[in-house]
C-alpha cells in the first residue's frame, strides 16, 4: 500500500482510539512496484512484572493489552508483528507465561527478539523452549530479515553473581555502574557473515535488535559493545535498516548505508541521556526527540509503530498519546531517515525543552 | 630608576594578588574537620537515597523509582516549587515524590520529615548538582 494511505489509515485508528494510542510502530517496506510494499507491526518493551500470586503490575500490563487491542484493529492487517524484547522485567517464567497470555489475541503470527529483562535470569532457556530462538533470520516478500541477540555480555560478568536472581536484577537495573555492556558477540556475528552470504547485494536487509546497534551511551546500555564489527558485515548491502527497542523512545540515525530506528516502549518511556546532567553525552544529530513524559498520564509517551517497508527501505509511524503521532520515514533525497514533520527542509520544529 | 620601580612594581602586585587570592584568615570559618563531617552525613543521605530510588519495596508492586528515573533523569529538582496542574496548587519537590509513590509504586505517602523522604530529595538533586535553579518552570 502507497504511504498516503498508510497515513490516511492512521488518521482513521485515531479517530477509533479516544485519547489517542500507545505507540505502537507500524513499519511499511515500499518497492518501486507499489504491489510489493507490505507493513508489519512493531511492539516492545512491556516489562512484564509479576508481583505475587497471579498479581502483575497494572500499568505495565495495560499498556501490552493496549498495544495488541489495536493491533489488531488495523486495517488492511499487517504482514506479521514484531516484538522487540523485553517482555518480562526479570525474565521469570511467570513473566513471560503471562507476556504470551497477553500476546495470544494477535492474529498475525509473532517473531520474537530477545531483551536483557528475558535473558538473564536462565540464560534464554525458557525463552528458546517456549517463546523463540534466540537469532534467525526469514525471508518475506523479497526482504532478508535477520534477528539478533545483541544482549549477550562478557562471561565474567556473568558468572561473577551468586545467584541468577542476583545477575537478572544487577543486569535490570538500566543506571546499575554494576552492570555490563551488551554485545552480540563472535560466535554470533560468525553466524551472521554465513547467513548474510546466502544473501543478494541488492537485496534489502532488515535488522532487527534489541539494543541499538550503534553507540549512544554505554551508562545506561544504549549501547552495543561490537556495533561496528556488525555493521562492517552488512556494509556490502544497498539497502540495510536496523530495527531496535530497549530505549523506550524515539531514535533515529543513518551511518552509511544503514538506517537506524528505534521503538517505542508499552510500558514507560525513558528520558534522553543528555538529561542526565552528570555527564556528557551524544544522541544522533538526526534525531528530533520526543516530547516529555506526562507523569500525570501513564501511558504518555509509550506506544507502538507501525512499519511500512517500500523500495526495501523503511517508514516508522509512532503513534503516541496526548501528542501529535509521528512518522520518520527514509528520504530517498537527501539518504536518510526523517521526520516527515519536523525535520521540514525549511526548518526542524524542535520538541518541548527537555530538562 | 626605572629597573627599581618595576621590581618595586612586580612586588607591590605580589603582595596585592596575595591579599586578593591567598585564603586569608578570615574570621571564624569552619574547619576542616567540620566540613569533613558534615559532607560525610550529607553523602550518608546521598547513599541512602539511592538505595530507598532503587529499591523494589519502596511501594508495594514491585517497581522501583529508577525503573522510569535512571540516575533520577527527569525528575528536575531544580524547576520546584511549580503549579502542578493536575494537583492544582504549588507543590515542593516531595509532594511529588509522594506522587510518585502512590502511583507508579501503589505506595503509601511519606511524611514530609520522614528519613527516607530526606534521602530520595538528598539522592534526586545530588544527580543534578551544577544546574541552574529554574523554579516554577515546565
Amino acid at each position: 500500500m502507497s504511504t498516503l494511505n498508510r497515513r490516511d489509515f492512521l488518521k482513521g485508528a485515531g479517530a477509533i482510539m479516544v485519547g489517542g494510542g500507545l505507540p505502537l510502530s507500524l513499519v511499511e517496506l515500499a518497492f518501486a512496484d507499489k504491489a510489493q510494499n507490505f507493513t508489519f507491526a512493531y511492539i516492545s518493551d512491556s516489562h512484564i512484572q509479576h508481583i505475587k500470586g497471579n498479581k502483575f503490575v497494572r500499568n505495565w500490563d495495560r499498556g501490552l493489552i493496549r498495544a495488541v487491542a489495536e493491533a489488531n484493529l488495523m486495517d488492511p492487517k499487517p504482514d506479521f508483528i514484531m516484538y522487540g524484547g523485553d517482555l518480562a522485567q526479570l525474565g521469570t517464567k511467570a513473566e513471560i507465561d503471562h507476556g504470551l497470555e497477553l500476546l495470544s489475541p494477535l492474529s498475525q503470527k509473532i517473531n520474537f527478539v530477545i531483551g536483557e529483562h528475558d535473558y538473564y535470569l536462565d540464560l534464554g532457556e525458557y525463552w528458546e523452549k517456549k517463546v523463540s530462538p534466540l537469532h534467525y533470520s526469514f525471508d518475506h516478500k523479497g526482504v532478508h530479515f535477520v534477528v539478533l541477540n545483541s544482549i549477550l555480555t562478557y562471561d565474567d560478568w556473568i558468572n561473577k553473581w551468586p545467584s541468577p536472581e542476583e545477575r537478572m536484577n544487577q543486569m535490570a537495573g538500566l543506571d546499575n555502574p554494576n552492570g555490563s555492556p551488551f554485545m552480540v558477540g563472535e560466535k554470533q556475528r560468525e553466524w551472521l557473515k554465513k547467513d548474510l552470504s546466502k544473501v543478494a547485494k541488492d537485496t534489502p536487509v532488515v535488522v532487527f535488535s534489541h539494543s541499538p546497534l550503534q553507540k549512544i551511551y554505554k551508562g545506561w546500555n544504549f549501547w552495543t559493545e561490537d556495533a561496528e564489527d556488525v555493521q562492517a558485515l552488512l556494509k556490502p548491502f544497498n539497502k540495510v535498516t536496523v530495527l531496535y527497542g530497549h530505549v523506550h523512545q524515539i531514535q533515529y540515525n543513518q551511518i552509511g548505508n544503514i538506517s537506524f530506528h528505534s521503538a517505542m516502549a508499552t510500558a514507560w518511556p525513558w528520558p534522553y541521556p543528555q538529561t542526565y546532567a552528570q555527564v556528557e553525552t551524544h544522541l544522533p544529530k538526526l534525531t528530533v526527540q520526543m516530547n516529555r513524559a506526562d507523569p500525570f498520564f501513564e501511558r504518555d509517551a509509550t506506544g507502538w509503530q507501525m512499519i511500512d517497508v517500500y523500495s526495501g527501505n523503511v517508514a516508522l509511524n509512532y503513534s503516541l498519546p496526548e501528542n501529535e503521532g509521528r512518522s520518520v520515514a527514509f528520504n530517498p533525497k537527501t539518504g536518510q531517515p526523517e521526520d516527515k514533520k519536523y525535520q521540514a527542509q525549511q526548518g526542524r520544529t524542535l520538541p518541548q525543552t527537555h530538562y | 630608576m626605572e629597573h627599581k620601580q618595576m621590581t618595586f612594581g612586580f612586588l607591590f602586585a605580589v603582595m596585592h594578588s596575595l591579599l586578593v587570592f591567598a585564603v586569608p584568615a578570615s574570621a571564624d570559618e569552619f574547619t576542616e574537620a567540620d566540613m569533613k563531617r558534615w559532607q560525610e552525613h550529607y553523602m550518608v543521605a546521598v547513599k541512602q537515597g539511592r538505595e530507598l530510588f532503587t529499591d523494589a519495596k519502596l511501594g508495594t508492586n514491585g517497581v522501583a523509582c529508577a525503573q522510569c528515573h535512571p540516575n533520577a533523569a527527569n525528575t528536575h529538582p531544580e524547576t520546584y516549587p511549580k503549579f502542578q496542574k493536575q494537583l492544582g496548587r504549588v507543590t515542593p519537590l516531595w509532594e511529588m515524590v509522594n506522587w510518585c509513590i502512590r502511583n507508579p509504586l501503589e505506595g503509601e505517602d511519606l511524611a514530609a520529615d520522614d528519613e527516607r523522604m530526606i534521602a530520595l530529595q538528598a539522592y534526586i538533586t545530588h544527580e543534578r548538582r551544577g544546574v541552574k535553579l529554574e523554579p516554577g518552570k515546565h
